[in-house]
């Protein structure tokens, strides 16, 4: 097969073409590395290539297939986000002050890959920290999504934080990758792409390994070319892990089993708090399609109530700033990373590394998060948020009651031009709206590309589900996908 | 209870009482720290006993130890305190080289122990109780070495992560010797427990005073708090020196400031480390890394099951079982292991004499020696029969003291000492009968005497101890005399 042939196969076909031996891993890895190599300079979905380790274990997975040893992904190459530490290979975070940090372990989420024989590409661009909607925080510069409207030269970020993978997905430089989603990072990036993205039930991935933003927030989950992928990944991603006291011990489902199973008698919830004024109306058409597609399949169809969806923007805004101020402290010039340099005295040294180390968005945040735990604001932010937050969960609880899953937008617009919104933070924020409810209430949700904008765009469906019920996600998500027939592929301009 | 003065201080307008509560940093006898696997032995190297959670590398995670949860729960039931099932770990939040994540897992708000009692007994043997208010797990910080270098400072993260339990009692206490007194008795309990070596001088238990001072019966004053007093001395001087200051200001016409204070041992004084306005505001919020800590009821039963007997009963059980006097009954309980030495010595054997070589003798050799009983050269086989022979009449009390002072120097069983120095006394009649016959015969004018002067007759008895070396049966030789002479 000719490269261009070999990257631009799904995961699943990859693994059978592997399988059948019709190619070795060693062939696949390559013509990634090639694609990579051509691509970067315009796309910069990679902060860092590792073209002989992805090589060495391309050819170590030949020889494991060789000896009938292959594992559910061997000779699978994969991209990582750079907020997973990976054992001897540089970690950043998408931070300066994190530096030039190599890890002398390997995350959970990583080491499983790579123990099911995956192959890693490289490291993949975020947001610094996974704090950003738009991947324009990373200290390497952003993304840029490979889409463009018709017609136009303007460069479009791919969202965030998981811009990286999300662009390396949609751009054929690897077969999927890791991201994690702290309020909507797998989600909006993977909608804005025309990938697959879910964010487990939290609990699902172990954050072992996994650089902290919010820990009561962040999950890891895969973006993806089909939502098949995305559950062939996600199994290996996922499992119990007793380094994570908030891992769940339980049993990790064949999820590729769930896709195409029949959706007949679900029950699918409409939101109606979703249905934001201002939407638009092309989002809201997609929506009612959707709607239509599971109705067609034989889902039936309720409208419900969230009623506090509006708190969870802000409460959201507070919960994930004061865990990241706290999770962040150790970012200080002392034991690795950034240290400013001149001396001075200890509070001047943490000063100026911390000022120097950390961009613009990850130190607003930090300051939110500090004020809103401080003396005498305690209660009337964080303590309120965690309330909100509570109430937030019982929605949903009270949803799942008569229905078996949810339908909404993942993201209230498609992708926008770089540097449209980064001088107002709110608008940002605003990225959030469909998003963080899943992660305050920590239930599982996967965003699927639905259909192209006027523009010629993608946009994303969301699907939220009982916590641990990511079997029906994927069962529906591969109805919609099935149903939007979403075949369009960004047409190289790199 | 005691009809003992209270303590006070008397001032230049008159007396004041001193009011004082402790909080009390035990570390947790675990050979692993509170949420790493790293080992917390001490004498390590700098940084030899780090794990990259200790460390706070990017993306590692705490997992709570289990052995410290029960330790903990261990120290509660032994201050009949409430065990709370379900607890919750908080971060306490700031910045320091030593404290490598940027914030400390402590238990602010919800602590794994609730509130307990501590009866504590004055050297007079009086008694006072003493309110716990709470136990609570926490990491210990690493350690800043600021005169290594004139420039550098180094940091030793070995102590980071490893677990404490912070005892705070009420503020029940009102002299400095009930402090020490307070803070001996507990140590005594936790080692009892095995939650806690109580090793002092390695800060393995450390103290903050709580100290105010107020006219007796008025409301309580404003208190200082002074940081890390790690001996029984330190914690008396420290609060005799602060109860002595406050009355000063406040007698000059000033008030106290709620402040953090440091005890200079060197000097002998308090001094001030931050005032409450510098104070930290530390932050503190539920840690999302961990998840509540939910005990199991069945679990804290089996613990409290499995307590040994605590130190107020094993010094009752002394005195009813062996007879021993309140003095030697409770040095012997203020140390479990020299209670379990005494009773393996013991067996068989006079309880008061056994009781009285171990906490006089022994205690008194290992006290100069600065050593621990664990570290006793005598163990407690040898005690046993060294009593054994001077119950046999083998060796006399006062030879005993000289073959203990040998066996103390590592010559070995008493048996073998008394053979390799022919030091069995004599109670050959004949042998002792010829001696008094020849001293009575060249010193008829002092035999003569002892008609007169029965007290006389003690010359005879020094002079036939004298020429057996001492080793002379005192009984024999009395009776001896007795009959000859009287």
């Amino acid at each position: 097969m000719k490269p261009d042939d070999l990257t631009g196969l799904t995961l699943k076909t990859a693994r059978d073409g592997l399988a059948a031996g019709r190619f070795s891993a060693e062939e696949l890895t390559q013509a990634h590395i090639t694609a990579i190599a051509a691509a970067n300079a315009h796309l910069n979905a990679y902060v860092l290539e590792t073209p002989d380790k992805a090589l060495a274990m391309a050819r170590a997975s030949d020889e494991r297939r060789a000896r009938g040893e292959a594992g559910p992904l061997e000779g699978v190459s994969l991209g990582v986000k750079d907020l997973f530490c990976t054992e001897g290979v540089r970690t950043t975070a998408g931070s300066k002050i994190i530096g030039e940090f190599v890890p002398p372990y390997e995350s959970t989420v990583s080491a499983n890959l790579w123990r099911d024989g995956a192959v890693m590409l490289g490291k993949l661009n975020m947001d610094e920290f996974a704090m950003g909607s738009s991947n324009e925080t990373s200290a390497f510069g952003p993304v840029v999504n490979p889409w463009r409207s018709a017609g136009s030269n303007q460069r479009l970020t791919p969202g965030g934080s998981s811009g990286g993978s999300a662009t390396a997905v949609a751009a054929d430089l690897c077969l999927g990758a890791t991201a994690s989603d702290t309020g909507g990072s797998i989600r909006q990036p993977a909608a804005f792409t025309g990938t697959v993205g879910i964010k487990p039930t939290y609990g699902r991935c172990s954050r072992y390994g996994m650089v902290a933003f919010a820990s009561s927030l962040d999950q890891a989950g895969p973006i993806a070319k089909t939502v098949e992928d995305a559950a062939i990944l996600l199994t290996s991603m996922a499992g119990h892990d007793p380094k994570d006291s908030t891992s769940l011990d339980v049993e990790t489902p064949d999820f590729a089993s769930f896709v195409g199973r029949s959706p007949k008698g679900l029950r699918i919830g409409v939101p109606k708090e979703y249905r934001l004024d201002g939407m638009p109306e092309e989002i809201a058409r997609l929506w009612d399609q959707g709607v239509a597609w599971l109705k067609d399949a034989g889902c039936e169809i309720r409208e419900v109530t969230l009623p506090h969806t509006r708190y969870a923007l802000p409460a959201y805004y507070i919960v994930a700033p004061a865990e990241a101020s706290s999770n962040l402290a150790r970012y200080d010039g002392m034991r690795f990373g950034l240290r400013a340099e001149g001396g001075g005295t200890l509070t001047e040294v943490y000063e100026r590394s911390r000022a120097e180390g950390f961009g613009e968005e990850v130190k607003r945040r930090i300051l939110i998060g500090t004020y809103v735990l401080s003396a005498g604001y305690y209660d009337a932010y964080y303590l309120k948020a965690q309330k909100v937050r509570r109430k937030i969960a019982e929605d949903f609880d009270a949803a799942f009651l008569e229905v078996d899953a949810l339908l909404t937008p993942t993201a209230p617009s498609a992708a926008f031009a770089l540097g449209d919104r980064v001088s107002d933070p709110l608008a940002m924020y605003l990225n959030d709206v469909f998003t963080v409810t899943v992660n305050l209430a920590g239930l599982p949700g996967i965003s699927i590309p639905a259909g192209l904008d006027a523009t010629g765009l993608p946009l994303g469906l969301q699907l939220i589900g009982r916590a641990l019920d990511e079997g029906t996600l994927f069962t529906l998500g591969g109805v919609i996908e099935q149903a939007a027939g979403f075949k369009a592929r960004p047409a190289p301009w790199w | 209870m005691s009809e003992r003065a209270p303590y006070r201080v008397t001032g230049r307008t008159g007396e004041w009482e001193v009011v004082l509560g402790l909080e009390v940093h035990a570390q947790v006898a675990s050979n692993a720290k509170l949420f790493s696997g790293a080992s917390t032995g001490f004498g390590a190297a700098p940084n030899e006993h780090v794990s990259l959670v200790d460390a706070a590398f990017p993306g590692m995670l705490p997992v709570i130890n289990r052995r410290c949860v029960e330790q903990a729960v261990r120290t509660g039931l032994g201050l009949r305190a409430q065990i709370n099932l379900s607890s919750r770990f908080d971060r306490k939040n700031y910045f320091y080289p030593d404290l490598p994540a940027g914030y400390q897992i402590s238990q602010f708000k919800d602590p794994i122990v609730g509130e307990g009692e501590l009866v504590v007994e004055r050297d007079d043997g009086s008694t006072f109780t003493v309110g716990i208010e709470r136990l609570h797990l926490e990491q210990d910080a690493g350690k800043s070495i600021h005169d290594m270098d004139p420039n550098w400072t180094y940091v030793d993260l070995n102590r980071a992560g490893v677990a404490l339990m912070e005892i705070v009692s009420r503020p029940d206490l009102r002299s400095p010797e009930d402090a020490a007194a307070y803070v001996k008795t507990l140590r005594a309990l936790v080692r009892r427990l095995g939650t806690c070596d109580g090793d002092m001088e390695k800060g393995n238990l450390r103290a903050d005073v709580n100290v105010s001072v107020r006219r007796p019966g008025a409301p309580l004053g404003t208190r200082c708090e002074i940081k890390n007093v790690n001996s029984m001395r330190f914690i008396q001087q420290a609060i005799v020196y602060e109860a002595a200051r406050q009355v000063e200001v406040l007698e000059e016409g000033g008030s106290i400031t709620q402040e953090t204070r440091l005890f200079d041992a060197g000097r002998g004084e308090t001094r001030s480390m931050r005032s409450k306005e510098e104070a930290h505001d530390y932050r503190y919020f539920p840690d999302p890394d961990l998840l509540p800590l939910e005990i199991d009821p069945a679990w804290v039963k089996a613990i409290e099951a499995g307590l040994p007997e605590l130190p107020d009963a094993l010094r009752a059980r002394l005195q009813s079982q062996y007879g021993l006097s309140l003095y030697d009954a409770r040095v012997l309980a203020a140390d479990h292991v020299l209670a379990d030495y005494f009773e393996t010595a013991v067996k068989g054997r006079d309880a008061k004499l056994v009781a009285n070589w171990v906490s006089n003798d022994l205690v008194g050799k290992l006290g100069k020696a600065e050593q621990s009983i664990e570290d006793s050269p005598i163990p407690p086989a040898d005690i046993a029969e060294l009593v054994g022979l001077i119950e046999d009449g083998v060796i006399s009390s006062k030879i005993a003291k000289d073959v203990f002072e040998r066996m103390w120097a590592g010559e070995g069983a008493p048996k073998a000492i008394v053979e390799a120095h022919g030091l069995v006394q004599v109670t050959d009649a004949g042998e002792l009968e010829a001696i008094v016959e020849r001293l009575v015969s060249a010193n008829p004018d002092k035999a003569a005497a002892v008609k007169a002067k029965p007290q006389a007759i003690g010359w005879f008895v020094g002079q036939v101890m004298k020429q057996t070396g001492g080793k002379a049966n005192p009984a024999a030789v009395n009776a001896i005399l007795q009959a000859r002479l009287a």
